[in-house]
């Protein structure tokens, strides 16, 4: 069997529901697929109220977010097709691609895509790392937030990023213990109000500090930690031992660029971004000109942000078919108007970075 | 249940579901219709769901989204059964898988 | 150091600390957002206008303490459980109130007695809630008021049910 359409879309979490929504709407045929059985990505099990311009969202908890991305992408036009629980497996040539649901396979012919993949939760090396009883943050937020178990009773957690600090404040709330969290930086590394939001529920942040193994043969049954130097080295006799039944590893994403390569998309390597993303320019279009990105796929950053991306690539992709519209501008205008007041800023400056270099490559080429 | 379940939460409430018996290593347990099997068996007290092929460790579900592949179990006959997102069916045989799994034809 | 421990100093806080005299004419919010970040619903949360973000959305929240009348609006809808109200002229004698966002459960009941932590955690003291909001515009943010001894006012953070 095989499909027709204009804009292939695939991923349907912020970035991929948002720029479906806007393709529709300006008047493109589109497919958007998603290999879970529940469109919204991460954002189902966002609990959390989101930072942000309250123009878009901001004091409002993700899973309400994801609730009303749905909503938007069920009414926004009968020219979009949504197919839930169906993997994209490839790109052909000549604007094919393949799709893959639980019964079937099928070809779809499109003229414009937009890859929206999202991210997949970085490992960190130490003693131990493989027990049963550590997982992603991402894995303990599923468990948790989509299916209502808690990963153990008592929990380390791995990492100060907003992630590893939202997702302990999360625990908290689900009545799991936090008995502490690591970072090996002498800096918390997510917004302070989170952290200080999770110590004064007396959860203690190790800063300077790491975790040198897990304790356990089939199970974890504690952790070892240490200071570490300037140098990330650990200090000597520092050790000591915390007591948990199970570790969350909240040590970054990593973009999900098999499709990018597979469809060869010009590569870079941008570590503010997380690793290797596909070269893209500001129309978020990558070096194979049909192939569009959004999200986290395109560099690690967050679901608000994610979601303009996800409108610019929708809009971009609805002129690459249809040409140049008044309408489709002045949504770009107004979303790159908003991504850079909210990447604007102190804590924006490592995104800023790493977006220009990939614009300046991108250019470049 | 056992007391992994959330009971009640400040922030989210969850769906009542069909509670359903199903098999692990020949025993008999319950889990929800629909919850993904790595989560019935979490829920369950069962955390090592397969032995590493090289060195036979212990292994568990790690991202819960169907990426890592860490989950990897023998679903009524099937290997390499990614746990963590397929749904729980009443009756299933769950099998902890032996090294890379032997595809019965 | 805030962003070493979690715990601001008391240096770091000193902006944005109300006036001793504002304090004493009644309720007033304390903004404890000391990081410049993308986020601004407190700003427009405020029904008269005492928030400000002087240079767009990843300024701090400049709170204006003649024009906050202490009514609370924005302490739920802070993303970051940041804002609290405090209120030095309580009825009770030596006493002063206290208003947090709460989260967790149980939600306390009013009149009873919770644990006072201080911004690690620590237990401080007992409590009483006097008040507890709760409504659905909220959205699952509890706005609850305990009554604490005055002088610990500037420590009591959080609280333990």
């Amino acid at each position: 069997m095989s499909r027709k359409t204009e804009v292939f879309i695939i991923g349907g979490g912020p970035a991929g529901l948002s720029a479906a929504t806007v393709a529709a709407e300006l008047g493109a045929q589109t497919l958007l697929v998603d290999d879970s059985a529940r469109l919204g990505g991460q954002l189902i099990k966002q609990t959390h109220r989101f930072f942000g311009s309250s123009n878009r969202d901001a004091g409002i908890r993700g899973i309400t977010i994801a609730n009303k991305l749905c909503e938007e992408v069920k009414s926004a036009s009968d020219r979009l097709t949504v197919l839930e629980n169906t993997a994209a497996v490839g790109f052909y040539a000549n604007k094919e691609a393949g799709i893959l649901s639980q019964s079937a396979y099928e070809r779809v012919s499109y003229q414009a895509a937009i890859v929206c993949t999202g991210a997949t939760e970085n490992s960190l090396a130490f003693e131990n790392n493989d027990l049963p009883g550590i997982y992603g943050a991402g894995g303990v937020q599923t468990l948790m937030n989509v299916h209502g178990i808690k990963p153990g009773q008592k929990i380390l957690m791995v990492g100060s990023g907003n992630i590893g600090l939202i997702v302990s404040y999360q625990l908290i709330q689900a009545g799991v213990e936090v008995v502490g969290l690591v970072e090996g930086m002498p800096n918390i590394g997510g917004y302070l109000v989170h952290a200080s939001k999770i110590r004064r529920l007396g959860v203690p942040i190790y800063t300077s500090h790491t975790i040198l193994k897990a304790l356990g043969e089939t199970g974890v049954g504690g952790a070892v930690l240490c200071r570490v130097d300037e140098k990330f080295q650990a200090v000597p006799n520092t050790e000591f031992e915390v007591n948990c039944d199970c570790i969350c590893l909240a040590v970054g994403l990593t973009p999900l660029i098999d499709l990018f390569q597979q469809a060869q998309c010009r590569m870079v390597h941008v570590g503010e971004l997380g690793g290797l993303v596909p070269l893209h320019d500001s129309a978020m279009r990558t070096t194979n000109h049909d192939i569009f990105v959004a999200g986290d796929a395109s560099g690690i950053e967050e679901a608000t942000t994610a979601m303009l991306a996800g409108r610019i690539a929708g809009a971009k992709a609805y002129e690459s078919i249809h040409g140049k519209s008044v309408k489709a501008e002045a949504i770009v205008e107004e979303a790159r108007e908003e991504l850079r007041t909210l990447r604007s800023g102190s804590t924006g400056d490592r995104i800023r970075w790493g977006r220009e270099r990939v614009l300046k490559e991108a250019g470049s080429c | 249940m056992t007391s992994l379940r959330i009971q009640e939460h400040p922030v989210l409430s969850f769906p009542e579901r069909k509670l359903v018996k199903f098999f692990f290593e020949d025993r008999e347990y319950e889990g929800y219709e629909g919850e993904p099997i790595a989560a019935a068996l979490h829920a369950a007290g069962v955390k090592t769901l397969r032995r590493s092929p090289q060195k036979n460790r212990a292994r568990g579900f790690f991202c819960a989204i169907g990426r890592c592949s860490s989950c990897i179990m023998e679903v009524d006959g099937q290997v390499n059964i990614m746990t963590c997102i397929t749904p729980l069916k009443p009756g299933m045989k769950i099998r902890m898988q032996k090294g890379h799994g032997v595809i019965h034809p | 150091m805030l962003k070493n421990t979690g715990i601001p100093t008391a240096e770091e806080l000193k902006n944005v600390m109300p006036p001793h005299e504002r304090l004493a004419k009644g309720p007033v919010a304390i903004i404890e957002c000391l990081q410049d970040i993308p986020c601004d619903p407190c700003v427009s949360a405020c029904p008269v206008h005492a928030i400000q973000m002087q240079s767009g959305i990843t300024d701090r929240p400049q709170l204006n303490f003649d024009k906050c009348t202490g009514c609370g609006a924005c302490v739920p809808k802070c993303p970051g459980l940041a804002i609290f109200i405090v209120n030095m002229q309580h009825k009770v004698a030596g006493m002063a109130t206290l208003s947090l966002s709460y989260e967790l459960l149980p939600i306390p009941a009013k009149d009873s007695e919770v644990d006072a932590l201080d911004r690690s955690g620590k237990f401080l003291c007992r409590a009483k809630v006097i008040r507890v909001i709760n409504p659905p515009a909220y959205d699952r943010t509890a706005v609850v008021t305990i009554e604490v001894p005055a002088d610990r006012i500037n420590d009591i953070r959080a609280i333990r049910v």
